[in-house]
């Protein structure tokens, strides 16, 4: 696939290696802050292979993750609500709530549907308009077009039955969380390429100044990372941190124009907390209050139910990359992708899935050389 | 979460936002996507497509480029190591 295949060409990715090898004097600390970049870094042995150069340390960057307790309640509350169907991304059913995931209640007869896009609960509603739908709304600002979309489109279409429990999160107000905790060990970021393609990368400026940190906008694919990771060493090295972007095929400075004014037509910034990491400034969208026919939460007369994480995941620790997923006691015992204890072993982009995922393959037969 | 795929823009179905609509290949598999973030992409061009809505046009200049830097810094460390 254009635009896939050449970023995981092992000559580009060698090339690479070999010059972030030169160009180290001692072993940096770089956090990739999207669980996509997390799986990627795992699953082409990229980890592995800069072990002694870099340590890699995995960032917040997992919506499914970072959604509290109390909104999966909420989410919980409404599939068990008569004639109202729940619809969610797959990653979110499996999340256990206090007591509950979205997939036990829908084994036990609640209306939970995967749905690939908030689009197609927009479909959903049309065509059961004797039902309430609840498009159950997580992501980061990646995400945040496609829900303003189905807003709008739901007004377009003067839909009575559709609502959105809205749960999306802000990657940089988590960053400077990360950066301001008195044990910080993050030394550069690879910022989130795909959040970046929405948003624009201008706003990291002021992060770079304050915190005298590299933000280096990363993709996806091996080449991509290993690119990231040579610009952030390089400004490390040089003493001169910057912001620059390594994933100029898709992201821009400025972002999408039509995107961003989408999600600040649809959505405001709110205080947010995120599991694990406590109530983050700024780290959550809402409604704004000309849409509050389309907000769940005020449509079912429905808050944050009270709710708490009883579990003993660390997901907070591992989340602001304090601790490695194999490092945690439960990792690969009491907690595994079918019974997890916490979100980063259920979801697509958790760091404890990746490894879990991934580790299981000898250290040096890393895909970046092989494939 | 924030997993998004390139794919081709094969032809526009709807140009009216918030319901641009257009048809998209992906590697043999062709979906309708929502194109209302990328309303100027034409036929031929690469979206990046994420959540069923295309974010981004994709620059095959700027890709062309990181690649072309990186086929030079090979020839110069192999040029390099080529010294006596």
């Amino acid at each position: 696939m254009k635009f896939v295949d050449e970023f995981r060409d092992p000559q580009h990715a060698a090339t690479l290696l070999a010059a972030i090898r030169r160009s180290v004097s001692r072993r940096w600390t770089i956090m990739e802050v999207c669980g996509g970049q997390t799986h990627s870094l795992l699953r082409y042995g990229i980890e592995d292979e800069l072990q002694d150069l870099v340590e890699l340390v995995h960032g917040p960057g997992c919506p499914v993750c970072v959604t509290p307790v109390a909104a999966i309640e909420a989410a919980l509350a409404l599939a068990t609500r008569p004639q109202t169907i729940l619809a969610s991304f797959g990653d979110m059913l499996r999340v256990p709530g206090s007591r509950k995931s979205l997939l036990q209640v829908r084994a036990a007869g609640g209306d939970v549907r995967i749905v690939y896009s908030p689009l197609d609960a927009i479909v959903l509603a049309q065509r059961e308009p004797e039902r309430q739908v609840v498009f159950f709304a997580v992501g980061f600002e990646t995400t945040a077009p496609a829900t303003a979309l189905a807003v709008l489109q739901a007004a377009r279409l003067e839909l009575k039955n559709f609502s959105v429990l809205c749960s999306h999160v802000r990657v940089q107000p988590a960053m400077e969380q990360i950066l301001l905790a008195p044990d910080c060990r993050v030394e550069g970021f690879l910022a989130a390429g795909h959040v970046c393609t929405v948003l624009g990368y201008e706003s990291y400026e002021e992060l770079v100044g304050r915190f005298r940190v590299p933000v280096v906008v990363t993709g996806f694919e091996p080449v991509d990372l290993l690119a990231g990771i040579h610009e952030c060493i390089r400004q490390l090295e040089s003493g001169q941190p910057a912001v620059a972007n390594q994933y100029g095929r898709s992201a821009r400075a400025t972002g999408n124009p039509a995107a961003r004014r989408m999600i600040d037509q649809v959505f405001a910034p709110r205080d947010r907390a995120w599991r694990g990491m406590g109530v983050i400034p700024g780290g959550g969208l809402e409604l704004r209050p000309q849409w509050e026919q389309f907000d769940a939460r005020r449509k079912f007369n429905l808050e944050d139910l009270a709710g708490c994480d009883v579990s003993d995941c660390p997901s907070g620790a591992v989340l602001a990359g304090r601790l490695r997923p194999p490092d945690c006691p439960h990792f690969g015992k009491s907690c595994t992708p079918e019974h997890p204890l916490g979100a980063p072993m259920v979801s697509a982009e958790g760091a404890c899935a990746a490894y879990f995922r991934y580790r299981a393959a000898p250290v040096g037969q890393a895909e970046v050389h092989t494939s | 979460m924030c997993l998004a795929v390139p794919g081709k823009l094969v032809r526009w179905l709807d140009r009216e936002p918030p319901f641009c609509r257009a048809e998209i290949q992906f590697e043999g598999i062709t979906r309708v996507c929502n194109l209302s973030c990328v309303p100027d992409a034409q036929a031929g061009d690469f979206v990046i497509v994420h959540a069923g809505v295309a974010i981004s046009t994709l620059d095959a200049q700027a890709a062309a480029q990181i690649l072309a830097d990186l086929s030079r810094m090979a020839e110069i460390e192999q040029s390099t190591e080529d010294l006596p």
